[in-house]
This record gives C-alpha cells, sequence and structure tokens, in this order.
C-alpha cells in the first residue's frame, strides 16, 4: 500500500455499540449501502452501560481521536433502563474530560436504533468530520502508543 | 576558600549549564520546593529541602530497561541503553548526599545495575551545607554532618557568600570548570555561620534520637516486638513514606503492551503495598503489620546486617512531615528502644 | 474540649458502654498527630490529643473496627460523620458495635500553610482567639489561624452532625461555604488554560495512593488499579497518560458518594488539589439531578445508581460554558 505523506489527517474513531440497537443500526446502514468512514472502528456491547469510563479512557490512550457511544434511544432500552444509567455516567465523564482541558468534541453520546441505519452513517460522517477538524489527540495520548 | 558573591549565582548557573544539565532546588507555585532543570532566571530554593528526594537522578520513578518485538514466533529485543549526558544536581542536602551511598551499596555491588551506574557516572552532585535544620531533622543520629555534606563538592554559605570545596577528583574537575567566576576569600564568616548551625543541631527535638537498640545483630528481639501491631494499627498503606525517602530502592518491572511492541519498564515499588510481595504461591506477608515492620526492619537491622553496620535511613525527616496520619522511623525507633 | 472528651471516653470505657475508643494520639511536635485505638483510662490521660491539628478522619477504621468484638466508641467531627453515614448506607460499617459521640469542631489547622508563610522549625502551636503562637527552634512566630486553616475547614460544609448517639456540645448547622468557587473559577477559564492548570498538578502525583488509601469511600477489597488482571494495574505513571486515568477514574469511582471530606487533599504529599476533581462531580451532580450530599442520609438514592426519564443528554457538555 502507498502511503501519501500530504494525505490529510485520518483521526481513529471508537464506537461503542449496544448489541440491540445501534449495532443492529450499523449493520442496516450497510445493507442498505449507505457510506460512512473507515475511520469508524466498532466495538460491540451488550448495552451502552457497559461502557466503563476506563474503556473511553483507554480507546484514547491507544490512539483513538474520538470515541463516540451509541446505545438505544431512552426507554428502548433492551435491558429497560441501561441507557439512562449510561447517559448519567457519561455526562459526567464528559464534563470532567472537559473540565480537564480534554477537547470537548472528542466524546460524544448518540442514540441509534435498529431501523435508523442512514441516522448512524450520518451521526458518523458528521463525527468523524469534527474530530479531523480538532486533529489528532494531544492532551490525553499515551506518548508509548504513538504512532512512529 | 575559592567563594562567589550570593548575588552571582545567576552567572555561576548560567556558566554550568552551558557546558552540562544543571537541575537546582526551586520552588513551584504551592511554595514547595522540588528539583528542576534550570533555566535563566530561575532562583535557588529557600526551602531547606525538597519533597522529593535527589535520588530520582539516578534511580527514577520509572525508567525503561528493553523493548521487545514479536513476529510469529520471533522474539526482536532491542537494547534501549545510551550513554547519559552529563550533568550536575546543584544544592542537594547531606542527608541525600548520604543516601547516594547507600543506593550505591545496592546497584552498584555486584551484579552491577548498569541504567543506574550509567547515570552515576555522568551525574555530578553539588551539595550544600545546611544553616537553618528543622525539627524534623535527625540526620545526626546517623553520623551525619549537615555542615560538612559529602558528595563531589560541597558548598557552604553565609550571608553574602557562597564557598565551594572539592571533595573528590569528579568534584576537582567540576570546581575547576567554574574557578574563574570564584575568588579567594577568608572564611571568618562562614566559621561563625557553622559554628551557630552546630549549636541548633544541638538542641534540635530529635537530636538525642539513639541508634544503639538498633543493627544487624538485633534482629530476634526486635521482629519479635510486640510493639509492631500498635504502631502499625493505624497505617493505611499508602506509599508515601516509601516515594519520599532518599534511601527506599525497592521496585518492581512490568511490560506494557503499546500494540507494536512490548516496552518493559521498571517502576519504584512500596514494601507497604498489599502486591508487593505478592508471587506464585500467595502471599506471605498478608497484614499491614507484616508489611510496616518490613519497611523499618529493613532500614534498621537487615540493611545493617549486609553493609556493616551502615542503617538504611539518613534522618531527612521527609517521611516525618509527609505520612498521612503521622506514623514514621523516629516513633518506632522510639518505642522499640532499650532504655 | 480535650478535657470534656477525655472524661466521657473514660466514663463509657468504665461503664461498660464500649471496651474501646478510637481517637487521636500526641506525636512528637504539635501537628504530627496518629489515629490510634485506646483501651484503657491510663492510655487515653497519657495520649489522647484533641486540638486544632486533629485533622484525620476516623470513619474509615471504623469498617475494620465495628467487625471485632464489642463495642467501640468514636469521636466523630462533624465531616466526619457525613463520611460514617455514608459507610453505613453502603453496609461497610456494622452500626451496633460503634458508639458515636458528635464532637464540634472550629477548623484544622495545615502545618504546610504555617510553613509556606515562611515559619520553620515548628515545635508547638497554640491558639489565643484566633492569634496563633508558634513556638519554633528559632524563636516564637505568630500567624493568624484563619491563614493557617486548611482548605476544606475554610469552606466548610457543615457544621451538622448527621449521626451521632450523644453530642458534646451544641450542634451546628449546614452553611453556605463557597465551596465550589474554584471549580467555577476554572470552569471559566479556557480549555487550554484548564489543560496546563492540571498538567502542572497532576504531573506532581508520585502515585504513593495516599488519597485513594485514606478516603472513606474507597473501600473496595481490591482496588482496580491494585489488580493486574484489571489491564490497568499501574504502579507508577510512566505516562502523563497515566497521571490522568488514575485521578479521573479515582474521582468517578467516588462520584455521587464522596461526601467532601477534603482527607485526598489533607494528605497528598504533593499538595495536588485533588477535592477540585471530586467538586467538580459534585456541583455536576447539584446542577444536573438535583442537590444531592452523599453521608447526609442513609436511605436516599445515589445519583449514579439513579436516573430520571427526563435527564439532560450528555451533549449538555458541550452546549455549555466556553471551549
Amino acid at each position: 500500500m502507498q502511503v501519501n505523506k500530504n494525505k490529510e489527517f485520518e483521526p481513529v474513531i471508537v464506537a461503542f455499540c449496544c448489541n440491540w440497537c445501534s449495532y443492529a443500526g450499523a449493520d442496516l446502514s450497510g445493507t442498505n449501502r449507505l457510506n460512512y468512514p473507515t475511520n469508524v472502528k466498532i466495538i460491540r456491547v451488550p448495552c451502552s452501560c457497559r461502557v466503563n469510563p476506563m474503556f473511553i479512557l483507554r480507546a484514547f490512550q491507544r490512539g483513538a481521536d474520538g470515541v463516540i457511544i451509541c446505545g438505544c434511544h431512552p426507554g428502548d432500552c433492551h435491558y429497560t433502563s441501561g441507557n439512562y444509567y449510561a447517559r448519567r455516567r457519561m455526562t459526567l465523564l464528559f464534563s470532567m474530560l472537559d473540565f480537564l482541558g480534554i477537547e470537548r468534541d472528542r466524546t460524544r453520546v448518540e442514540w441509534v436504533s435498529a431501523a435508523e441505519g442512514a441516522k448512524f452513517a450520518a451521526t458518523m460522517n458528521e463525527f468523524t468530520e469534527s474530530v479531523k477538524k480538532l486533529g489528532p489527540n494531544r492532551r490525553l495520548e499515551d506518548l508509548r502508543c504513538r504512532k512512529q | 576558600m575559592l567563594r562567589i558573591s550570593l548575588d552571582k549565582l545567576d552567572e555561576l548557573f548560567s556558566a554550568i549549564s552551558e557546558k552540562q544539565t544543571l537541575y537546582i532546588p526551586a520552588d513551584r507555585s504551592d511554595g514547595a520546593a522540588e528539583f528542576q532543570k534550570w533555566c535563566d532566571g530561575m532562583k535557588l530554593s529557600k526551602n531547606l529541602n525538597t519533597v522529593r528526594s535527589a535520588k530520582d537522578f539516578f534511580f527514577p520513578q520509572t525508567e525503561n530497561l528493553v523493548d521487545f518485538k514479536l513476529s510469529g514466533k520471533n522474539i526482536e529485543i532491542k537494547d534501549i541503553r545510551s550513554e547519559a549526558e552529563d550533568f550536575v544536581v546543584f544544592g542537594v542536602r547531606a542527608c541525600d548526599a548520604r543516601s547516594f551511598t547507600i543506593l550505591d551499596k545496592v546497584f552498584l555491588s555486584d551484579p552491577v545495575d548498569t541504567y543506574y551506574q550509567n547515570r552515576r557516572m555522568h551525574g555530578t552532585v553539588v551539595t550544600m551545607a545546611c544553616t537553618r535544620p528543622s525539627e524534623t531533622c535527625f540526620c545526626t543520629a546517623f553520623g551525619i554532618d549537615p555542615t560538612a555534606p559529602e558528595g563531589d563538592a560541597a558548598c557552604f554559605s553565609d550571608d553574602k557568600f557562597l564557598y565551594i570545596k572539592a571533595n573528590n577528583d569528579k568534584g576537582e574537575a567540576f570546581v575547576s570548570s567554574v574557578s574563574s567566576l570564584f575568588e579567594d576569600g577568608d572564611t571568618a564568616k562562614l566559621d561563625e555561620v557553622q559554628a551557630k548551625t552546630k549549636e541548633i543541631l544541638n538542641k534540635l527535638p530529635l537530636a538525642g534520637l539513639s541508634t544503639d537498640s538498633f543493627g544487624g545483630d538485633k534482629l530476634n528481639e526486635l521482629f519479635g516486638s510486640d510493639k509492631w501491631a500498635e504502631l502499625s494499627e493505624s497505617c493505611i498503606g499508602c506509599g508515601t513514606c516509601t516515594f519520599v525517602c532518599p534511601t527506599c530502592q525497592c521496585y518492581d518491572i512490568k511490560d506494557f503492551n503499546t500494540g507494536r511492541e512490548i516496552k518493559r519498564f521498571r517502576c519504584w515499588d512500596s514494601c507497604m503495598y498489599s502486591d508487593f510481595t505478592k508471587m506464585a504461591h500467595g502471599n506471605p506477608r498478608l497484614t499491614q503489620l507484616e508489611r510496616f515492620r518490613q519497611r523499618f526492619m529493613h532500614k534498621l537491622v537487615y540493611f545493617p546486617a549486609n553493609n556493616d553496620g551502615e542503617f538504611g535511613c539518613v534522618g531527612c525527616g521527609r517521611c516525618l512531615s509527609k505520612c498521612p496520619i503521622s506514623m514514621n522511623i523516629v516513633k518506632v525507633m522510639k518505642a522499640l528502644e532499650v532504655k | 474540649m480535650q478535657e470534656a472528651i477525655i472524661n466521657r471516653a473514660k466514663q463509657l470505657l468504665a461503664d461498660g458502654t464500649v471496651n474501646r475508643v478510637i481517637g487521636w494520639k500526641k506525636g512528637e511536635f504539635a501537628y504530627d498527630i496518629t489515629p490510634a485505638v485506646f483501651e484503657t483510662a491510663a492510655e487515653i490521660d497519657a495520649d489522647f490529643v484533641y486540638d486544632e491539628f486533629t485533622a484525620a478522619n476516623v470513619s474509615k477504621y471504623l469498617i475494620k473496627e465495628s467487625k471485632k468484638d464489642g463495642r467501640i466508641l468514636a469521636f466523630l467531627k462533624p465531616c466526619d460523620t457525613y463520611s460514617f453515614n455514608q459507610l453505613i448506607k453502603e453496609h461497610r460499617i456494622v452500626r451496633e458495635n460503634v458508639y458515636i459521640v458528635g464532637i464540634p469542631c472550629d477548623g484544622k489547622l495545615d502545618a504546610e500553610k504555617i510553613r509556606q508563610n515562611g515559619i520553620t522549625g515548628i515545635r508547638t502551636v497554640s491558639n489565643n482567639n484566633g492569634i496563633l503562637k508558634i513556638d519554633t527552634i528559632y524563636g516564637e512566630e505568630t500567624m493568624n489561624f484563619d491563614e493557617a486553616v486548611s482548605e476544606r475547614c475554610s469552606v466548610c460544609k457543615s457544621k451538622k452532625h448527621v449521626v451521632y448517639d450523644e453530642l458534646i456540645g451544641d450542634d451546628g448547622e449546614i452553611a453556605d461555604s463557597g465551596r465550589f468557587d474554584m471549580v467555577e473559577k476554572l470552569e471559566n477559564m479556557t480549555a487550554q488554560e484548564r489543560y496546563d492548570f492540571w498538567r502542572e498538578q497532576l504531573s506532581k502525583c508520585i502515585r504513593c495512593n495516599a488519597c485513594r488509601n485514606v478516603c472513606p469511600a474507597c473501600t473496595c477489597e481490591k482496588c482496580v488499579f491494585d489488580n493486574d488482571n484489571s489491564g490497568v494495574a499501574n504502579k507508577a505513571a510512566a505516562d502523563s497518560f497515566e497521571e490522568n486515568m488514575f485521578h479521573i477514574i479515582r474521582a468517578f469511582h467516588v462520584a455521587g458518594r464522596c461526601t467532601d471530606c477534603g482527607e485526598c487533599s489533607r494528605v497528598c504529599p504533593q499538595n495536588i488539589p485533588l477535592h477540585l476533581l471530586n467538586r467538580k462531580f459534585i456541583k455536576d451532580i447539584n446542577s444536573l439531578y438535583g442537590e444531592y450530599q452523599a453521608g447526609a442520609d442513609t436511605d436516599s438514592r445515589a445519583p449514579l445508581t439513579d436516573y430520571k426519564e427526563s435527564d439532560c443528554e450528555p451533549s449538555v457538555v458541550h452546549e455549555r460554558g466556553t471551549e
């Protein structure tokens, strides 16, 4: 593979998708042949509330430039209330990252149902673009993991 | 003796740093002192001592040892060692200077720790005599004279001048490299300051602390003492005492997987931590009492037993002011002392 | 006050209400006071102390102590009672085995602040109506009490005891303390300024774990940072990332449970203002999910184990304040 040195910055985006809604939504956007950037790496989790704050930090440590958590819409959680808990946790965590001076646009939560393939693709396009504008993650990276 | 006006310290620092990297104790924004790389305008701290000791220069808190790369069944080993650059640590107190002697016994005895040796060879230690000891000081109990510190070269000061004297060949080389800034002068005023400091040292609250009850031959009576339970009962098992201590030298070796390679690094460890002695078969020190006892037995019994009677403490007093529950080696010594 | 406390301790020991007492033991100087368990009146007479330097919060020790035989007497300052109550709520303490005597507190001194004022060689400190007389090896010094009082006490949130079996002295009131002022000041800075502020602070961290080990809310049997199987165990911060991660996660794990007792900042050997991280969570919880004071009661649901359908979306973070 040829690497073009003048190529613009391509962020690494980690998307935590819940098994029941958002992961199926990603699938649907695929079967509908909708485009979303290859920058997005999906990690399937049973529920958005499975996402431990440490997962997000470790994603940044190991090279992510943006992290997005996708789950069922509030009220539609497969486990009734998981995404409500996730909502509080992520709000507080993002607020703390912001407090420490980490760019707030590197993190996002989006509710995507299994029927919203188009929303999934649009969200990923938009999120990737906004992280691209921020440039590489420098404030919450581990230098040991930086690509040489 | 060679001396330089205190107003000219900046010139001295600037001259040293032209040739080598220079570190001096300087005040942080919170008022505490820390060894920092000298840059223009940085002032020598008036604090007696730094929060972290000077051992960091030779035995840093974390240090990469070797890198591995795995490809299939092959392991490629990358030796990342390189010759250290020459550096000068200025303003080390007598207690920290002695701590290097203690660390040397550990790291420079066979098999030599080449990482430590590398930095030790390239570092010049310039010490600074104390004029204003603190209530927590007890270095004299370990035979240290804070008015005549060890180190490659030693500095002394009165209210106008800084005096310098080489203690060994490395110190000679250092002094001669900056001697053009110094002039010869009499030491009448300095002698006065030194005499006054000695007087204060005799009046310090911990001046009478005795090490007579401790040493390599006291193992049985001290290990079995019934005082340990009471002394350790409120220990919270943190590593503050260990990490601010200039002589604590235990470390752990860990691997970090960066995704492309493995970085094997070592980092300070503390015998106060619950997993310090954890190994395949389990953990022989199950309670805080045993961990607590280990730390003080090591400093006061095991270390002298293996090192010609030298204690593993230099009386810098850092643990006295930093322990969250104010339990420290002085309280331990006083409780275990045979009167 | 010390005399009244000692007398009450000896009475309760003598009449068999308790068989031991947890309190504070004198040190070599004015400030180096150690939490200790006393079993006899003679021990109490010899070493028990309660003064401006008895700052340590003893409630965490009661987890272990309340599981031993017999009953223990604990003297709790108002802020300590919040920690104690929170531990009761989390079923960490056997309540029947602890006899609580609430004692008043007028703020505790911070020896570090006295040293920062250039006063060294501290031997004894006495308080004369707000003026401290400090006896040092270099002579006598004076300093205002208010300048030497610890940060957490200068913004004391409450002088009311939320749990006790009896009180010595009168109970106080919940105060309106301005303890979130510094958090707010930081919030109003730019992201770069905040980043620089925290880099300066957190890079001082030596990972001694004192903040974690002293914290009455950190009571896990095995901390994630000590667990080799967790994948994040790190004994020392080998990179600035790990400094950030430890402190974010430490604060997050006690979010909604932290009573803001301030022990973390008191014990930090590097003077890192760790309480600001905890207070940021408390402030956010108060403004987003309604006022909540951990430890104020033992039956309400903690904010992070609760939810409302009408809760704000995480995007609220992106929509407010300065970038």
